[in-house]
């Protein structure tokens, strides 16, 4: 089954094009065949010439990133992108949701959806839809809820997964934290699932684990890719029996995402290492064993573990099944999930994905909703919203729907 | 790429936009080598085969056969505009892009709005719209829509013409009401700064030989013959612009439109006046990095105002080149392509407080003008002018001053969080 991914924004189009980039490397990676198969099916269509082409659709108000996203995957020899899967204007959003929201999401509607229509119906079977995109401009945050919505209508049966890039706290765009609350509050009615990586937490991870000394967008890009490629590459689940998941996006929403008030989902990944050939051998004695950080931790409602590379067969993950680590309405039996690939994904020998859904971005959350909410205490910056459509009201509906998602996570006990 | 085209009016504006162009091609030209027609170029730049008669816009990607600037030139004199027809750049322009009169405005803004703005109107709309009709059509609906950026040149305190402070006030008036965003500039910041240049390159000690082709006032691998007396100015200013289209003409890992500077930086409607500065001014003959707070030093301004004791509400930073932006806190653009001459380079826009003290400068000069009445007969005898609109402009500039004086009123209390909105459970 196949995942047609739709790629919004500068943030989405430059992740996404990474994030194929590390799918077909490992996919065409030695001989696999089962796996490779799996994963290119997944994610590629295979022209008459034998061409693999992503299974994905380039939407941005402007062209320089897609073309550049186009460019670099031609070069890479291994892949493209369809030659007629993208779709830009010259304009940009301005860092205004209001203006993709209202704006640029209506008025280019059909021709996103007719983009995407012809991926899906080159799809044997659907598995669901990714947007990917930031929640800080104005294209990838406001088109980019408005083209969920349209994705929703048309796709009513279908699972929609939301990648959402969340900026760094103290700022890239100023305006950051009112596109934020936008988004977030809208796509909770419509996604299914979202999951969320944070530049801060990322930056960590590149200067702490990977000690790169001078951190760019690529290093940052690079990391959210390796993360999200050992989610969706193919692995055995509980329901598979023994083969492939035929159903990563069903399979991984009904493990996560059980209740409708909870949909946030964060990651991370051992080892993180910097880019190296051989192989690496992760710590010994508790193997795959989760460390808590900090005298309290974060309550989880749900956790999936997904263990890739060599001795998936005999690791020990009871650790996981404590009942402490969850909330007691749901049986730690149920709310743990394990998924297995015994082929090492992107070249390390081992490694364990945990996607949560838990407390774990409450506090981010809460932040964002906190900075957002005093700078509309001032008002400022409104009269540039109310310009293009979204009112006070808008505005007061989306921190209401969001201090609500805080207040249910934050009762998690 | 968004596409934008530049309105030079005046013969400051027309002079400005000159040496913006003579540098926005030098710009291109380094990065580009294989004389494509580029997305970069065609931000600011419209394709044509002159062969073909009605001159339509060839796509990006083909070679460059005959680069046309987006722009429109009004003034109402023809000297400047014609000077430029016959300058090295006359290629660039065609003659639906130009609008002039013979008479002049004799430094009469009156003269200049009431009666041309009037007849000329339409003719105005029509250029401007014969300019856009090249981009995409979608334009032409949202011309209501389209973000408006200004760069106005402030004179200053000893101007050669008398009745600037009137001109200016009148001016800001509309400046006011009907820009997106205003980037003041004024003309004794600009003279500091290239006095401060050219001592620098005299000064004859070691290691401060700088490199000729890299100085904000240098023309040099320009187009244009030997330099004449505002030439160094205006080369500043034109250097402010390419830095904020820069994000729009190149790649980046972080892109900043202009639309988003306006977005960004203006939190009120009104109070959109940015301060704009720019380094480094120069490069050393051996390799030096400019360090951020030279960003925020008042020597780097483009106009005087000292923005430390002041409250910023806004800034944002332009950053050309490769260099890592490790701390975070404004509104941030990262372009990968430096400026010619320089490794990286950094513009900043800051919406501060300060510039209060600039237009409370520039309400004193009027009010000596006006208390007296001093020349304004010339104004009055223009059909359809009236006192009021002075008293209206003045009491804009004044009501605007109070505006920024009630922010900083704030400055130094503590805000404290808004409280939040409670879920009931």
């Amino acid at each position: 089954m196949s995942i047609v991914t739709v790629q919004l924004g500068q943030c989405g189009n430059q992740v996404g094009h990474e994030l194929f980039d590390i799918i077909c490397s490992d996919a065409l990676e030695g001989q696999r065949k089962v796996y490779s198969t799996a994963s290119c099916e997944r994610f590629f269509h295979q022209t008459t010439h034998g061409d693999l082409v992503a299974r994905a659709v380039l939407i941005d108000m402007e062209p320089k990133v897609i073309n550049q996203s186009i460019s670099r995957a031609a070069k890479s020899g291994r892949w493209r992108y369809g030659e007629s899967s993208h779709f830009s204007q010259k304009q940009g959003s301005g860092n205004n949701w209001a203006n993709g929201y209202c704006v640029h999401g209506p008025r280019h509607r059909a021709v996103v959806e007719e983009l995407v229509r012809r991926e899906v119906e080159r799809c044997d079977r659907l598995a669901g839809l990714m947007a990917m995109m930031s929640v800080a401009g104005g294209t990838g945050s406001g088109v980019g809820t408005y083209a969920t919505q349209c994705l929703r209508d048309i796709y009513p049966k279908s699972f929609i997964l939301n990648h959402l890039t969340w900026p760094y706290g103290t700022g890239e765009v100023i305006v950051q934290n009112y596109n934020s609350v936008l988004t977030l509050a809208h796509l909770y009615q419509l996604s299914d699932a979202i999951l969320v990586h944070e530049n801060d937490t990322v930056h960590r991870i590149c200067s702490q684990l990977l000690n790169i000394k001078h951190i760019s967008f690529g290093d940052v890009n690079g990391v959210i890719s390796h993360q999200l490629g050992s989610i969706l590459q193919p692995a055995l689940t509980a329901d598979s029996h023994g083969v492939y998941s035929r159903n990563p996006l069903g399979e991984l929403v009904s493990a996560l995402t059980c209740h409708p008030e909870y949909k946030l989902l964060s990651v991370c990944t051992i080892p993180q290492m910097p880019s190296i050939d051989w192989q690496v051998r992760p710590p010994a004695g508790s193997e795959r064993t989760r460390t808590f950080t900090g005298p309290s931790f974060n309550i989880s409602l749900a956790n999936l573990l997904i263990l890739r590379g060599k001795e998936v067969y005999s690791a020990e993950t009871g650790g996981f099944e404590d009942p402490a680590l969850y909330t007691s309405w749901l049986s730690s039996e149920e709310a743990f999930n394990l998924w297995k690939s015994p082929v090492p994904f992107n070249k390390y020998e081992k490694c364990a994905t945990l996607v949560s859904n838990s407390q774990a971005l409450l506090r981010p959350l809460d932040n964002m909703v906190g900075k957002a909410w005093n700078m509309f205490a001032s008002r400022a910056y409104i009269h540039q919203y109310v310009k293009f459509g979204i009112s006070e009201e808008d505005f007061l509906d989306s921190f209401t729907s969001l201090e609500q998602v805080i207040s249910s996570y934050s009762q998690l006990s | 790429m968004t596409q934008s085209v530049v309105v030079q009016v005046g013969q400051c504006g027309n002079q400005v936009g000159c040496r913006f162009w003579d540098l926005a091609l030098r710009e291109h030209a380094h990065v580009n080598k294989k004389g494509l027609y580029d997305e970069a170029l065609s931000s600011f730049f419209r394709n044509v085969d002159s062969r073909e008669s009605d001159g339509a816009a060839h796509v990006v990607g083909g070679r460059i056969q005959h680069l046309k600037a987006r722009a429109v030139l009004v003034d109402m004199e023809e000297g400047v505009v014609n000077e430029i027809l016959q300058g090295p750049l006359r290629e660039m322009f065609d003659s639906t892009q130009l609008l002039t009169d013979v008479s002049g405005s004799g430094n009469n803004w009156a003269v200049g709005h009431m009666t041309y703005g009037s007849a000329y109107r339409e003719q105005i709309v029509d250029k401007l719209r014969k300019a856009a009709e090249h981009l995409l059509s979608l334009l032409e609906e949202e011309f209501p829509e389209v973000c408006r950026i200004v760069t106005s040149i402030y004179p200053s305190a000893e101007d050669d013409v008398i009745t600037s402070p009137y001109n200016s006030v009148l001016a800001m008036r509309e400046l006011t009401e009907h820009a997106d965003c205003v980037l003041p500039v004024e003309n004794q910041s600009l003279a500091d700064i290239v006095d401060k240049i050219k001592h620098m390159s005299h000064s004859g000690k070691p290691g401060s030989a700088i490199r000729r082709d890299s100085t904000l006032i240098s023309g040099q691998g320009g187009l244009s013959g030997p330099e004449k007396p505002f030439d160094a100015m205006n080369n500043i200013v034109a250097n402010l612009f390419l830095n904020i289209t820069s994000s729009a003409r190149f790649e980046g890992s972080l892109n900043m439109d202009l639309n988003e500077i306006a977005m960004n930086l203006v939190p009120f409607p009104r109070l959109h006046y940015l301060v704009p500065s720019l380094t480094p001014l120069y490069t050393l003959a051996d390799v030096s990095v400019p360090t951020r707070s030279d960003a925020f030093n008042k020597d780097h301004q483009l106009i005087r105002a000292d923005p430390k004791h002041s409250l910023y509400l806004a800034c944002a930073l332009m950053v050309r080149g490769n260099v890592q932006i490790s701390d975070e806190g404004w509104k941030t653009g990262l372009c990968s392509v430096p400026p010619v001459g320089h490794s990286h380079a950094l513009l900043a826009l800051a919406n501060n407080t300060c510039v209060k003290l600039t237009f409370t400068e520039l309400r004193e000069r009027f009010f000596k003008l006006y208390k007296k009445k001093a020349h304004l007969h010339h104004y009055l005898h223009v059909d359809g002018m009236e006192q009021s609109f002075f008293s209206e402009a003045i009491s804009s500039v004044s009501s605007l001053i109070e505006e920024y004086q009630h922010l900083d009123a704030t400055k130094g209390t503590l805000m404290l969080d808004a409280p939040r909105l409670r879920i009931a459970r």
